[in-house]
């Protein structure tokens, strides 16, 4: 890749202090676990897992919502230096864009489209006149889907797919670089994804956005991500090109993930690999790898220490010990 | 005769400006050993048709029906201290939401043991074993400990297994599970639908299984009836479904699925929504939103061919 990423992650690490009792010391929950990766223009990074994973942890650290404990975040070249309970800054702030799951929640019920389109140009573009600002909005309006007579309304007025679709023309207003996208289509009906997702697409064509596209739903992301990266407790398990990760899992969660998933066809029923038990408490890890405790390939070397991610390929990096890894050959 | 049996089910709300029909003209009949998927997006009232079976529904309903009989026995005249005696015991049913569909006040020992008591009696420690059975039959660890456990202290799957502890603490005939899984991820909805397939199976139960998730209709059932805006469009086996769907809704629905798309750089999608009680359209519901729309489609409601076993509500099916 020639261009310059517009994130660039090393060890992204969040951790959350939890008060156990009056008396007792604070106990620690490790959210998100040394996530690296380096997102491009144009392109969609996927994160994969189940609830609790710390997908959305990484979201709002990514958004800078929360600072990371630990790890380096890098945005469009600019390393993001946050303390706790302060703002950040505003130029970095514009950069990077969310989107949440759920229509009927993130919309202001008291506000028009309008006004929730032009209050970001209002707060960062104080050069902008009214006028400008009334003008793109409609531009944007009319870029995501709605029809100019939408503009006044409320929130309460539109489907779900809709408010996704003003929630989307919202996030874009400043022009983003990258647009965090936590589960943007689950709480869309079948037939209004597929609209939604298409929009996506040619929002992404046209802006040259990066996309982090966090999501449980594998079929969705087999089609839109170039990258992934599966997380099982907080840890990144296997990351890499999606098209390989896709077409041979090697951690055995990612395996039996891709196994759980139904799929649409009467004549592929096929024998599940079946997980026993449910993840772990995140107050009580179990020791060593965490999915050990629900895995198919579980030895007792397992239980003795939590294995790093490392290259099984050139484009994808497991953490688990049966992996084979890669043998890297060093060129001169 | 089969084990449950509706024709002609209506099922219209009071509102306040006017009826709304939520169901129109639904049947269906379920034997015991079948597996029968209700498919539909949200607002195609698979989950009403439902309740209205089970007498769940809220005062502003007006239920009609032409047949409505579970195992023979009419349900439209049954009092409600009969109906009961049916409901949680022959026939029951499980929630989308089991989190919120417990009571947080009780522990679910009592929870199930209410249900035994209701419908089955027996001694206090006869009930209690039974409970603990139940929870090892839906594959609860440790229910010794479980037993004394409340709703808040057990996760959703956990939750879910107790909800189907539950329904299936008085061996019902019927279970109709309404989107069983959908609150859960998909290693634990893995678990969830093998267990209700395998009580089906060891039981010869009938499932009713009310889900809007194609690729789990396409693992667990072996027929399938799809609803759209409060109309049965389609009924047919589950792989003649997948592969000749025979109503032009039907078809756009499995071809927007992402993973039957294959390398078009597009999804195919349905345009406009599903139309709400103030805007529902002349004709057959589905013609704005149908790309095999004509003239005909617009002005006359389609009526399925008596002739055709898919009972396909369309003028021109496929």
């Amino acid at each position: 890749m020639t261009a310059e990423a517009v994130i660039h992650a090393v060890n992204l690490t969040r951790h959350y202090r939890i008060k156990s009792g009056p008396f007792a010391a604070p106990a620690v929950v490790k959210a998100l676990n040394e996530a690296s990766f380096d997102l491009y223009p144009g392109q969609t990074l996927a994160v994969v897992g189940e609830s609790g994973c710390g997908k959305s942890t990484l979201a709002r650290v990514l958004t800078m919502i929360e600072p990371p404990t630990s790890g380096e975040l890098t945005i469009n070249g600019h390393r993001v230096e946050l303390k706790e309970g302060e703002p950040p800054p505003a130029d970095l702030r514009r950069d990077v864009q969310i989107i949440f799951q759920n229509p009927y929640g993130s919309l202001n019920p008291r506000k028009t489209v309008a006004t929730m389109l032009e209050e970001p140009l209002k707060l960062n573009r104080r050069d902008m006149s009214a006028a400008q600002r009334r003008q793109a909005a409609m531009e944007m309006i009319d870029r995501v889907g709605l029809r100019p007579e939408h503009v006044d309304r409320y929130p309460h007025m539109f489907s779900g797919g809709q408010r996704q679709r003003i929630a989307i023309a919202r996030a874009l207003m400043l022009h983003p670089k990258v647009l965090v996208l936590d589960e943007p289509v689950s709480a869309l009906d079948l037939s209004i994804q597929a609209q939604i997702l298409n929009l996506l697409a040619d929002l992404q064509e046209e802006f040259g956005l990066a996309y982090v596209f966090i999501s449980h739903d594998l079929s969705v992301v087999k089609r839109i991500a170039d990258d992934v990266i599966v997380m099982y407790f907080g840890q990144p398990v296997e990351t890499g090109h999606a098209a390989e990760v896709f077409s041979h899992p090697r951690h055995p969660y990612t395996q039996a993930l891709f196994s759980a998933t139904p799929v649409a066809d009467p004549n592929r029923r096929k024998e599940r690999m079946r997980l026993q038990g449910e993840p772990p408490s995140p107050l009580s890890p179990p020791p060593g790898c965490p999915f050990a405790p629900r895995c198919f390939k579980a030895t007792s070397e397992c239980s003795l220490e939590d294995p790093p991610l490392e290259p099984v390929s050139a484009h994808v990096n497991v953490a688990c010990i049966h992996v084979e890894k890669a043998r890297l050959t060093l060129r001169p | 005769m089969a084990l449950l049996e509706i024709e002609g089910l209506d099922v219209r709300f009071r509102t306040s400006t006017g009826l709304f029909p939520a169901v129109e003209d639904a049947s269906l009949s379920v034997d015991e050993g079948d597996v029968l998927s209700i498919v539909g997006e949200s607002g195609s009232g698979k989950s009403v048709s439902m309740l209205a079976t089970m007498g769940l529904l809220p005062w502003t309903a007006e239920i009609s029906a032409t047949r409505m009989a579970f195992d023979g026995q009419d349900l439209r005249r049954l009092s409600p201290r009969q109906r009961r005696k049916i409901i949680g015991g022959e026939m029951s049913m499980i929630f989308q939401e089991p989190m919120s569909s417990l009571n947080p006040c009780f522990t679910v020992g009592t929870q199930i043991d209410e249900m035994l008591k209701q419908h089955r009696g027996g001694s206090r420690k006869q009930r209690r074993e039974r409970t603990l059975e139940l929870l090892t039959q839906v594959g609860i660890p440790d229910p010794e400990k479980r037993i004394g456990a409340y709703p808040h202290q057990l996760s959703g799957g956990m939750s879910q297994r107790v909800m189907i502890a539950m329904a299936i603490s008085c061996n019902p005939r019927l279970l109709i599970a309404d989107e069983p899984t959908t609150a859960l991820d998909v290693t634990i909805q893995a678990q969830i639908l093998e267990l209700l397939l395998e009580l089906q199976r060891d039981n010869d139960m009938a499932l009713i299984l009310i889900t809007h998730d194609m690729g789990v209709v396409a693992e667990t059932a072996q027929r399938v009836i799809v609803q759209y805006a409060g109309r049965q469009v389609e009924h047919q086996d589950v792989k003649a479904l997948f592969a000749h769907s025979r109503h032009p809704y039907t078809e756009a629905l499995l071809s927007a699925l992402p993973e039957r798309a294959g390398d078009q750089q597009r999804l195919p999608t349905i345009p406009g929504v599903v139309p709400g009680q103030h805007n529902r359209p002349e004709g057959c519901l589905f013609n704005p939103r149908c790309r095999y729309a004509t003239e005909h489609c617009r002005q006359v409601a389609p009526k399925a061919e008596a002739d055709d076993p898919a009972r396909t509500l369309c003028h021109y099916p496929l």
